[in-house]
């Protein structure tokens, strides 16, 4: 049955899945408030929303992880509790988690056989037959016994997918599958989908991205602050023309703050067609008025390192970057990205290279500086690990501002923490950067994403920042705080603050930087300018740069 | 570090922002029942302390009238003898001596995420040194000079003892618990063979090999004409110290970085190894400093095989204590005065000694429910017995 | 001066020696395993010895005894399994709890019970296998010990069966590294750790009993003497492998035994230097083999769904 039939037969028997009024409550947040939706075979069902929106709790209750406070899942007409994932698996229900669920020490066979608890012994070669057969189905090809945790991101996310469908003989629900994945993964993904739903699966979408949505979509719902905010049909999504769609989606995503918010979901929505407002690249180039572009202030010479099980290494790294200039990094994400951001920083030591900054009116060489050397340099480095690593999520909001500091005046003195001084930095920060925190001393786990990137961007820029690494800055953030946080980066290099910005998103990118270098299993294998052409050329390379 | 871990904290990130900033929209501002009122703190106090000590002591009364003994009378005798007579106290506070050292050594440990479990060793290689040396050096130096001679050469012999565990977990991150046990385990048997081989006294008849005897007049001073010695003072000053070292130096807030977040002490800039080598320094010369108080202020000497095994108790304390050093005192407080007062009390109800365990141990776990219990109370959990009362009335109300 | 006897007294000590240090070392390893680290070993054992002995005096029957010492030590894990499995408590905390309660509780159960009797178990009923055990040296290692050798080499080999080639056996190793993952697969997280710390009980308790029904033929307190940290540390070091572990319970059997022997023949030895030797071997050979892949990832930290 392909869609074609599926869309017709829907109206005369009970849909697959058909949850109603379903309410979650987690302490101090409405998660989900009277969701209802309905759920098709054959069909592609997308959920959007904002982050916060309550799709991953509704995902949650649907895979069994998260038990609802009210409504009711019928699955093919009979009301059903789904109270543990072992009964959603039952229930023909596969989930792609949002956060990987491989066990890295495990093979891929092991990883898809765990949970099969029936038999006394492990029953490999059945796995391998149902292997074979889901690779095919996908198009893929997988080494059974590969260790999980040795296998490249896309290569990860495809074995979650397999291991979702291994049970999920009804229904597959991906939380996000397209994040970390390139253009080309996401292509194949979709072409993986038409297989599936040719199948007379039922797949419901999670993703940010409105394009996708539209391109592989039938049916597309909107959740807004833990409620269905509205939907669009088959039948429109099949008719309408993609801009129309992408309107109509905005104004239901954001209601009556759409007007307020126009161009900034433009900037959220947009990814292939019209992409980059040619005027904000203007605008950087014509503020940049007095900042001399040309003056370098970073420069790498063959800077190398290493590769590893786990990482593809650097190699040769060339780069020069200009005082006020703004470099992206663009390519795959785990292609040396993170890795080129930690040799900056001075987190890792080079292998072999060397790096010079900019300071005292000429090139130092640093790399064999720590953080805190380069730091004071004005090198700075934003991670994009926030909760991870850039900040302790024990300790206050205060203290995490001086975080690279310690011991530095006037915040200690003989070793001894000032802690006027500390609270008075810290007041300055809550409000130069609009940092939403009920004080200064509360713990920065209890703060949004939005707010501890806030802290984290007040950190690295304050005190004379003369380059500054951002790595994924907007990754996961609100529209609200990912537009301040790009006009920050903007608006320091206006004033002559150069940058270097690593993104998986390329329109971020498009949007944001003078020239980009593409990243491809930790070299460089190509340098582009800003342009009407950029992002071709941009794609080529990752494409060519990926396909090996 | 691997490519999934990445993956899995940054999309976990995600997830918990999404909470959080819906949360944020609602209410305004982040805030829980944590930042409060000092009504608030008492509260949190004789629950997490108060309650789980009378839980314990119920629990063991009713083991003890099990047993056919009077629970009454076995605490009264406790208490008497832990707090009230002044002997009694005396030797309640000559017991905290140690183990305040000992718990010094933890919370440095603790607080920068180390499990110095091998405390053990470090404190009786302290002992064993010190006991075969002092009474040898005290001919040859006055007092003062040999005590605090003795007592910088227990705490460095303490220290030494963790310099294979904290370059094995500082250079090759091999886990520290593993080591540290190991490393205990040598040290307990090294410090035996130390009184046997190099320090024996000449004496005949001994049945158990020892040490020679540090005249009385030698030891640590007593306090106040009392029969308590100064290690006490000793102690309180250490976890005193480390309490606002923590709280207030550099030292304090980078071993604290490193113990709640490793990646974020990478990231700014620490110098993760030498930290690690550091604390575990520290926390062994707090370790072998106990040691060392311990032969100087009460034992005099050390017989071979002489392993009080002190140290493993205080680590639930600490812990319970959240490295607190106020609460750290008064915890170890608490234990002496169980240990001191158990003693008696065991012994004129005809119960053996180990029975002042039982009670510690039941102390631990109810505290430790307690503080189960707290901490979902915080979240805005319902407790066990709540969700159980929901369960039952909707199955009898429903009636589905 | 290496005759046939002493020989023997080596063999069946180092055996003697190491049967316990495995037992409870393979309980501590399916623990491990599965993310619990396990701190209480030693007072699971000290239960197990107590309960073995109590049941073996009372049914006059040391089969039952190991049966006892088995609940006995699997009574002490249900403490872990509620309030570190289930309500996800500290680990450590609670393992020294247990610890802790179980030296005392021993101690109390021992002086109200046999502390006017003193009663021990005669070597008769230690189970000599008649005929075998008259064979020379090969036949007093292996028959003249009872047959609690073999059931442990049996546990041994079979750990290692169900571990590897298993489905809960892969369970377990998957909940170590990322019970979310295994949550997700639909096997449930509590279930596979509660019986995996139950098994480390057991295996303690088995251990624990071997010492007061084999070793010593009585019940003394503290009586384990630090063999469940021994446990514990080889556990570890045999980074989840079965096979490791024996071999590592072995080398400190013959230490052990080693020293005795070497007594017996007038070769002054410190036993202190004995007993450091296995650790010092291994600590040389952590620090020339450098690199730690030892512990499962989700060690010591508890699960709760939804929560990381």
């Amino acid at each position: 049955m392909d869609a074609e039939s599926a869309g017709s037969v829907k109206d005369s028997i009970a849909p697959l899945i058909e949850i109603t009024g379903i309410t979650k409550r987690f302490p101090g947040v409405l998660a989900n408030d009277d969701i209802s939706l309905s759920i098709e075979k054959g069909e592609v069902h997308c959920l959007l929303g904002e982050n916060g929106a309550g799709k991953s709790t509704l995902i949650s209750i649907l895979s069994g992880m998260t038990r609802p406070d009210a409504g009711t899942i019928l699955i093919e007409g009979t009301e059903t509790e789904i109270n543990s994932p072992r009964q959603a698996l039952d229930l023909g229900i596969g989930t792609v988690y949002q956060h990987a669920t491989l066990v890295p020490t495990l093979t891929v066979l092991e990883n898809l056989i765990l949970g099969n608890t029936k038999g006394a012994t492990l029953d490999e070669s059945e796995g391998r037959r149902r292997l074979d057969e889901l690779a095919s189905i996908l198009g893929t090809d997988v080494d059974p016994n590969a260790v999980a945790g040795d296998l490249a991101l896309d290569e990860q996310q495809v074995i979650e997918i397999i291991k979702a469908l291994w049970k999920g003989k009804t229904a597959l629900i991906l939380d996000e599958p397209t994040a970390m994945l390139a253009p080309a993964g996401v292509a194949e993904l979709g072409k993986m989908f038409q297989r599936l739903k040719a199948g007379g699966l039922a797949i419901v979408f999670i993703t940010h991205m409105l394009h996708e949505a539209i391109e592989m979509g039938d049916r597309v719902t909107v959740l807004r602050q833990g409620r269905v905010a509205g939907s669009i049909g088959p039948d429109e999504l099949r008719s309408e023309q993609s801009e129309r769609l992408r309107d109509r989606i905005v104004e239901i995503m954001f209601g009556s703050e759409a007007t307020e918010l126009g161009d900034v979901a433009e900037l959220h929505v947009d990814v292939l067609e019209d992409h980059p407002d040619q005027g904000s690249l203007e605008k950087a180039t014509s503020d940049a008025g007095g900042r001399s572009i040309g003056a370098p202030i970073l420069k790498l010479d063959n800077v190398s390192l290493e590769a590893s099980p786990a990482s593809h290494g650097l190699h040769n790294i060339n780069l020069t970057i200009a005082e006020g200039e703004i470099l992206g990094i663009a390519g795959v994400g785990g292609n040396g990205q993170a890795e080129l951001a930690e040799v900056l920083a001075g987190q890792r030591r080079v292998d072999s290279g060397q790096i010079h900054l900019l300071h005292d009116g000429n090139l130092q060489r640093i790399d064999r500086l720590g953080v805190h050397a380069r730091g004071q340099m004005g090198l700075r480095y934003v991670s994009d690990d926030r909760r991870g690593e850039a900040t302790v999520g024990s300790m206050s909001v205060s203290i995490n501002l001086v975080l690279k500091k310690i011991g530095d005046a006037p915040f200690w003195r003989w070793h001894i923490m000032q802690a006027g001084e500390i609270q008075r930095n810290a007041e300055s920060a809550i409000e130069n950067f609009d940092i939403r925190t009920p004080s200064a001393d509360t713990n920065i786990s209890k703060l949004s994403g939005g707010n501890i990137q806030k802290v984290i961007l007040a950190r690295e820029t304050m005190s004379n920042p003369r380059i500054v690494i951002h790595n994924k800055p907007t990754h996961g953030l609100d529209v609200r705080t990912m537009l301040m946080v790009r006009e920050r980066i903007r608006q320091m290099a206006a004033e002559g603050v150069s940058a270097v910005v690593i993104s998986n998103h390329l329109e971020e990118l498009l949007d944001l930087c003078d020239r980009f270098a593409v990243l491809s299993k930790g070299r460089v294998i190509g340098i582009v300018e800003n342009g009407p052409d950029a992002e071709r050329h941009i794609g080529d390379l990752m494409v060519g740069g990926t396909v090996s | 570090m691997k490519a999934s871990d990445r993956v899995r904290t940054e999309l976990t990130d995600e997830n918990a922002d999404g909470r959080a900033s819906a949360s944020d929209r609602r209410n305004g501002k982040t805030s829980g029942p944590s930042e409060s009122s000092r009504t608030e703190k008492i509260r949190r106090a004789m629950l997490l302390t108060i309650l789980p000590l009378l839980a314990a002591i119920l629990t063991g009364g009713l083991l003890i009238l099990a047993l056919g003994e009077n629970p009454i009378a076995f605490y009264g005798t406790i208490i008497d003898r832990g707090i009230v007579s002044p002997s009694g106290l005396q030797e309640t506070l000559i017991r905290m001596a140690p183990l305040l050292l000992i718990a010094a050594g933890l919370i440095v440990a603790f607080s920068a995420g180390i499990w110095n479990l091998g405390g053990d060793g470090q404190f009786l290689l302290g002992a064993s040194l010190v006991g075969g040396l002092a009474a040898t050096v005290s001919d040859a130096m006055p007092r003062g000079l040999m005590l605090i001679f003795m007592l910088g050469m227990s705490a460095a012999v303490g220290g030494a003892w963790t310099i294979v565990p904290a370059l094995m977990k500082a250079r090759y991150g091999i886990n520290e618990i593993i080591t540290t046990l190991m490393m205990s385990a040598i040290g307990v048997n090294l410090a035996s063979l130390i009184v046997k081989v190099w320090f024996l006294t000449p004496e005949r008849g001994l049945q158990i090999p020892r040490t020679r005897i540090l005249d009385v007049s030698d030891r640590l001073p007593t306090l106040f004409g009392t029969r308590v010695h100064s290690g006490l003072v000793i102690g309180l000053v250490a976890v005193i110290a480390v309490h606002l070292m923590m709280r207030h130096t550099t030292l304090g807030l980078r071993l604290n970085v490193l113990g709640a977040n490793v990646k974020a002490a990478h990231h700014s800039g620490l110098k993760v190894s030498k930290l690690i080598v550091v604390t575990f320094l520290l926390s062994g010369m707090f370790m072998g400093l106990a040691g060392g108080v311990e032969v100087l202020g009460v034992q005099g000497l050390v017989r071979a095989g002489f392993n009080p095994a002190l140290t493993l108790v205080v680590v639930p304390l600490v812990f319970l204590a959240r490295m607190n050093g106020w609460v750290t005192i008064a915890f170890v407080f608490l234990l002496s005065v169980l240990t001191i007062g158990g003693e008696l009390a065991t012994r004129q109800a005809g119960l053996p000694n180990d029975f002042g365990l039982l009670i510690v141990a039941l102390v631990l776990i109810f505290m430790t429910v307690a503080e189960y219990f707290e901490a979902r109370r915080i979240r805005g959990e319902r407790t066990v017995w709540q969700t159980m009362s929901d369960r039952l009335l909707a199955r009898g109300g429903a009636g589905v | 001066m290496f005759d046939e006897t002493l020989i023997t007294a080596v063999l069946v000590g180092a055996i003697a020696a190491s049967v316990p240090l495995m037992l409870a070392g393979i309980g501590e390893l399916i623990s491990e395993r599965a993310g619990v680290l396990n701190i209480g070993l030693e007072g699971m054992m000290l239960m197990g010895a107590y309960g073995g002995f109590w049941v073996a005096i009372e049914t006059e029957s040391i089969w039952l005894g190991f049966i006892g010492g088995a609940a006995a030590g699997a009574l002490a894990s249900l403490v872990m399994v509620f309030l570190c499995v289930r309500w996800g408590l500290d680990q450590i905390v609670v393992g020294i709890g247990v610890l802790l309660g179980a030296e005392g509780l021993t101690s109390l159960l021992d002086a109200a019970t046999f502390a006017d009797t003193r009663p021990r178990i005669g070597i008769t009923a230690r189970l000599d296998i008649p005929g075998l055990s008259d064979i020379p040296v090969a036949g007093r290692v292996v028959f003249g010990e009872p047959y609690m050798v073999y059931v442990t080499l049996l546990a041994v080999a079979v750990a290692g069966w169900v571990l590897w080639k298993t489905p809960w056996g892969l369970a377990i190793r998957a909940t170590g590294e990322r019970p979310e993952a295994v949550d997700a697969a639909g096997v449930n997280v509590v279930v596979v750790r509660s019986l995996a710390v139950l098994s480390a009980g057991v295996f303690g308790g088995l251990g624990g009993a071997y010492l007061s029904l084999v070793s010593a033929g009585n019940f003394i307190p503290m009586m384990t003497g630090g063999r469940g940290f021994m446990a514990i540390v080889l556990a570890m070091l045999a980074r989840g492998r079965p096979l490791l572990l024996a071999a590592g319970a072995l080398l400190f059997g013959f230490a052990t035994a080693g020293t005795t022997a070497l007594q017996l023949v007038g070769v002054e030895v410190r036993p202190e230097i004995v007993n450091s030797l296995p650790f010092a071997v291994v600590l040389a050979a952590l620090v020339l083999l450098g690199r730690n892949e030892f512990l499962p990832s989700a060690l010591a930290l508890p699960y709760v769904r939804g929560e990381r």
